[in-house]
């Protein structure tokens, strides 16, 4: 078939689907949908249904990336905009049948907002809420929106006119392409993609390969896993794209196996672009060959340095190796290789798709176009979210995640996962770039951010990532391996109350020669939350040192007590004490052990409001 | 080959295409510290201890930078003494105190960087020590590992990749915890290790090491008695007694390189139950005779058999020269070919 009648063809699908007589049921069951429960979901609709003998299609989607409001559900039905509802669970989604379908009741209440033309009162435009307004849903343009599982969909919206448009253009001129949309690496570094392309289209050796980077291994990122369960052949037809400009003809996606559905919705993807001709020999008669082989990793952070990553790919140890020479010039099996992120390959379907001014519309002056993140943490709407780059850190904070959970007060956002560093509140308004973050000692890495409240404790958190760092090391250079331990057991120390005049100082020159020394980006980054937590908050580490953990996290600084005059003696606490610590008579007041107290803190919470008799105290 | 030429602190330096940075400047005599740099290995640039600056480039490990016409390197920055310092200073910490009991003590790397960099003591105090203790792997009769003096420089799995070809050992594990390894970490006597003990010889550091060897006195050139390949070694030895064999890296044969047998299986030259003298069966008993009885001995017997009633089998342990001799003997002498080989059984 050729291209135009696989459009056609898929157009005709999608519009019938949107004509549809019956309901359209969309249930978000990507991972995060799953976790929260949407296969219960599906299961109590599908129920519903049958038992109200009332036909309606239920479209398995991925994720829009509300997670504060998982699981989520579309319902659209003829001549009504999409209502998309958060937080259901069986029993709310029996009613919507109930109530919703068969009663045109839409349940304001549950509602998120609206999608598509028309109004419904009492709910307003999904992406007039505060959550979406200040987005700019363009790599996420199809997630929660089409049935990845079908290629169709993805063409219906555009899909492969990038390709199409890529394979009438001479190598340079895509390069150029690129190059004025302005599209930086979105795996963390930010080198221009273009310039890239460029060295490995221009070095000498034979077979050239693409690598899709889907390893993200950082803690709280799961943007590229999203995508990929989301809207899988937005990222393959940039590899594609990928493979035509450098002159490949086999690209590798590396994809860590502990994404199984993003894993299985690749496997599924690459089968049907293979039936519609859209990878394998002389693709869409181009003269253009093409395969993708999908490889899976076991789960280590280092293997997502893309040397590592070629190292293991050839079935090798993954350990970052020194550069030059750059993988460009000597990557896989020694020859010219790219590799690139998840997003940057989506990037590069819309840049082709839509042309690289439109692309450039958004960003600043450096950094070009629009960039995803999970923003995670204390804030009250945590989720995927797609903004122009350049936008504040207040406006994603405040504006898009709502502010601090609980009403508390922000204390730091950490950007760039374990390789970033923690920005305190003075810096909220200062952009979103790779630029400005780097100057400011985090780093823009894949887009994880996660956001601290005041309860925080922001040597913990040092110690959390460099636990973190420190046991993903690959272990093979000096100052990573013995660097990121002896900064970990001195951030222990801190938090024990064991620290030791000049631990503060120590800990900085350890970081700087680590950062300095070490051969990877993971070592030359691993110090950055340790630094930049003394650079921001040195005050809680002289407090630490003094024997006192202002957020009262760290359980050797701290000490539970009973204030006597407040406690009326009702033994709720004696009771919650997993470890009978506390002691007193009926109407007596009571007292804890601090000897055996383990400082669960479960006293405090179960202590009446009303008598608030427990207090946990810090320092002398 | 090309020369180039070179500043090595203020010192002009002449170096061949394809040299590393290191390379040269260890060739004109600077040294820079480096622990996981091997002549006879390809750089990997692990240890990160090379480190130089390079005008215009910042600072960089000299090991894995190719020499360049007109490059200025500096040894010494301070820069490059931050990292440095902090990096001996953690391997310090991190590895057994007591040099005094180690084999290598006195030809140890670490104990040359050390005092290269020059250890503070109060600096030392500041920094956490290591409290693990791994198991010594004493299964192999010829040497011992001993993870906690290892540095992982990875030079013994390179040498036992790139020059062995054996690929007995690997790291293993992550962080902290990363060991030098066989397969499934099991002890090495039980993996495909073949004892030869290139990476014992190579290991900078007293984690491999011989398990009997005393230093010699003097040592004295010659080749290994064993086989017919003939690779070059030097006997050391103690008076009289060889307590050390080890390759000899000029020696066009085996370039340095020796088998398990060459450079552990000595212990045969001075062993008591050594045959020193021919041995002649009287009586039912073997009792000593001198050369000259037992040829004579030999030659009479063998006047009494001709063509196909004689055979001969040689060693691999005789040199070519010899095994010539009795095949043309055989031949020319005896008039048989019944001529064969302990190497080709
Ligand atoms: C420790 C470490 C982990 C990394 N993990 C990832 C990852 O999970 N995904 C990714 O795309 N890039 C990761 N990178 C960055 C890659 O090395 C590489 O720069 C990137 O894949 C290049 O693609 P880009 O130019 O499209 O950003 C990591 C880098 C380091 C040092
Ligand atoms: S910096 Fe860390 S992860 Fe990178 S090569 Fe060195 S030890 Fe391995
Ligand atoms: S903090 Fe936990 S262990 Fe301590 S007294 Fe309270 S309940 Fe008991
Ligand atoms: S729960 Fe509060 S009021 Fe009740 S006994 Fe414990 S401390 Fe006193
Ligand atoms: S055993 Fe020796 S040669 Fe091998 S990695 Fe350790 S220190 Fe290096
Ligand atoms: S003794 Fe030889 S075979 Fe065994 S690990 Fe060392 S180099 Fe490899
Ligand atoms: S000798 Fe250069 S890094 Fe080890
Ligand atoms: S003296 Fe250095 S390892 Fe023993």
């Amino acid at each position: 078939m050729t291209f135009e009648g696989l459009q056609r063809r898929a157009r005709d699908e999608w519009q019938a689907l949107s004509e549809s007589a019956v309901p359209l049921i969309q249930v978000g069951t990507a991972t995060c949908g799953r976790s929260a429960g949407a296969s219960a979901v599906v299961d109590a609709l599908r129920e519903a249904l049958q038992r109200e003998a009332t036909p309606a299609l239920i479209m398995e989607v991925g994720c829009i990336g509300l997670c504060f409001a998982e699981p989520l559900v579309t319902i659209r039905k003829p001549g009504r905009p999409a209502v998309c509802y958060g937080h259901v669970n069986p029993e709310r989604a029996t009613q919507l049948v109930s109530e919703y379908l068969l009663r045109d009741n839409p349940l304001a209440d549950w509602a998120l907002g609206t999608v598509g033309e028309g109004r419904i009162e009492g709910i307003p435009e999904l992406f007039e809420t505060p959550v979406l307004r200040p987005q700019v849903r363009r790599i996420l343009r199809n997630c929660g929106f089409i049935d990845p599982t079908n290629i169709l969909h993805y063409v219906a919206r555009g899909g492969y006119t990038g390709l199409v448009r890529a394979l009438g253009m001479a190598r340079g001129q895509i390069i150029d392409e690129i190059r004025r949309a302005g599209l930086r690496g979105r795996g963390g570094a930010g080198f221009p993609t273009w310039r890239k392309w460029q060295f490995c289209l221009e070095a000498p050796g034979e077979p050239k390969y693409v690598v899709c980077n889907a390893d993200e291994g950082d803690p709280g990122a799961f943007m590229n896993r999203s995508l990929l369960e989301s809207d899988p052949h937005s990222v393959l037809e940039g590899l594609l794209i990928d493979g035509y400009t450098v002159g490949a003809r086999e690209g590798y996606i590396y994809c860590r196996a502990e994404y199984p559905l993003a894993l299985e919705r690749l496997h599924n993807a690459l089968a049907q672009m293979r039936e519609q001709g859209l990878v394998g020999e002389n693709i869409l008669g181009s003269g253009f060959s093409f395969d993708i082989h999908i490889k899976e990793g076991a789960g280590a952070f280092v293997c997502g340095e893309e040397t590592a990553l070629l190292a293991s790919i050839e079935g090798r140890r993954g350990m970052p190796r020194p550069r030059p020479p750059f993988p460009a010039t000597s990557g896989l099996w020694g020859k010219p290789t790219v590799i690139n992120n998840v997003e940057t390959l989506a990037s590069v379907s819309l840049i082709l798709q839509k042309g690289a001014e439109w692309f450039a519309e958004y960003g600043s002056e450096k950094s070009k176009g629009t960039k995803t993140f999970a923003l995670v943490g204390k804030v009250k709407r945590a989720g995927l979210i797609e903004v122009p780059l350049g936008i504040t850190l207040r406006d994603i904070v405040y504006g898009i995640g709502g502010g601090i959970l609980g009403d508390k007060r922000f204390k730091a956002v950490q950007t760039g996962g374990p390789s970033g560093g923690c920005l305190p509140e003075a810096l909220l308004d200062s952009p979103v770039d790779y630029e400005s973050l780097t100057t400011a000692g985090s780093i823009m890495g894949s887009g994880g951010m996660v956001v601290m409240d005041e309860d925080t404790c922001m040597v913990d958190v040092a110690r959390y990532f460099l636990d973190f760092t420190q046991k993903e090391s690959c272990g093979e250079c000096v100052p990573c391996r013995l660097g990121t331990k002896q900064m970990m057991d001195i951030l222990t120390d801190i938090t024990e109350g064991k620290g030791r005049e000049g631990d503060v100082e120590l800990l900085q020159e350890v970081a700087l020669a680590v950062k300095k020394g070490s051969l990877c980006g993971l070592g030359q980054t691993a110090p950055n939350p340790v630094l930049t937590t003394i650079r921001y908050f040195r005050d809680e580490y002289e407090a630490h040192e003094q024997g006192r953990c202002p957020s009262k996290v760290c359980k050797a600084l701290i000490r539970y007590r009973i204030v006597a005059d407040k406690c009326k003696g009702c033994q709720i606490c004696l009771r919650a004490c997993p470890v009978g610590a506390i002691s007193g008579e009926r109407r007596q007041v009571h007292t804890i052990d601090v000897g055996k107290c383990i400082r669960c803190g479960v006293c405090l919470e179960v202590c009446p409001a009303r008598f608030g008799a427990v207090e946990c105290v810090t320092g002398q | 080959m090309k020369t180039l030429r070179l500043t090595i602190d203020g010192v002009t330096v002449t170096a061949r295409e394809g040299m590393s940075v290191l390379e040269a400047a260890l060739e004109a005599g600077i040294y820079i510290p480096h622990l996981c740099h091997h002549p006879d290995l390809k750089p990997v640039g692990v240890c990160r201890l090379c480190l130089v600056e390079i005008a215009g480039r910042g600072m960089t490990i000299s090991c894995k930078t190719p020499v360049e016409e007109g490059m200025v390197v500096k040894t010494e920055s301070p820069d490059i003494e931050l990292a440095r310092r902090v990096a001996v200073e953690l391997l310090i910490v991190n590895h057994h105190a007591d040099c005094l009991s180690c084999a290598k003590d006195g030809a140890c790397k670490l104990q040359e960087i050390a005092r290269y960099v020059g250890i503070e003591e109060e600096r030392l105090q500041r920094l956490r020590r290591t409290t693990r203790s791994l198991p010594v792997d004493s299964s192999n009769p010829f040497f011992l590992r001993d993870p906690n003096r290892c540095v992982l420089c990875g030079i013994c799995v390179r040498t036992c990749e790139e020059i062995v070809g054996a690929s007995a050992i690997d790291y293993a594990f992550r962080g902290y915890a990363t060991v030098i390894s066989t397969l499934g970490n099991r002890p090495i006597v039980q993996s495909r290790c073949e004892s030869c003990g290139e990476c014992v010889a190579r290991c900078p550091v007293g984690a491999l090491v011989p398990r009997q060897e005393r230093n010699p006195a003097r040592e004295v050139r010659s080749v290994c008695a064993y086989c017919g390949v003939g690779c070059g070694l030097y006997l050391g030895v103690r008076g009289n007694q060889v307590v050390r064999v080890r390759g000899a890296a000029e020696s066009p044969v085996n370039r340095g390189r020796l088998c398990v047998k060459g450079r552990y299986g000595h212990g045969y030259i001075g062993h008591p139950e050594r045959l020193t003298t021919p041995l002649i069966k009287r009586d039912g008993r073997f009792v000593e005779a001198s050369w000259d009885e037992a040829l004579d001995l030999v030659a009479a017997r063998l006047a009494g058999y001709r063509g196909d009633q004689f055979a001969a089998l040689t060693s691999a342990r005789c040199t070519n020269e010899e095994n010539y001799l009795l095949q043309k003997f055989t031949r020319a002498v005896m008039g048989t070919h019944n001529i064969d080989h302990c190497a080709r059984l």
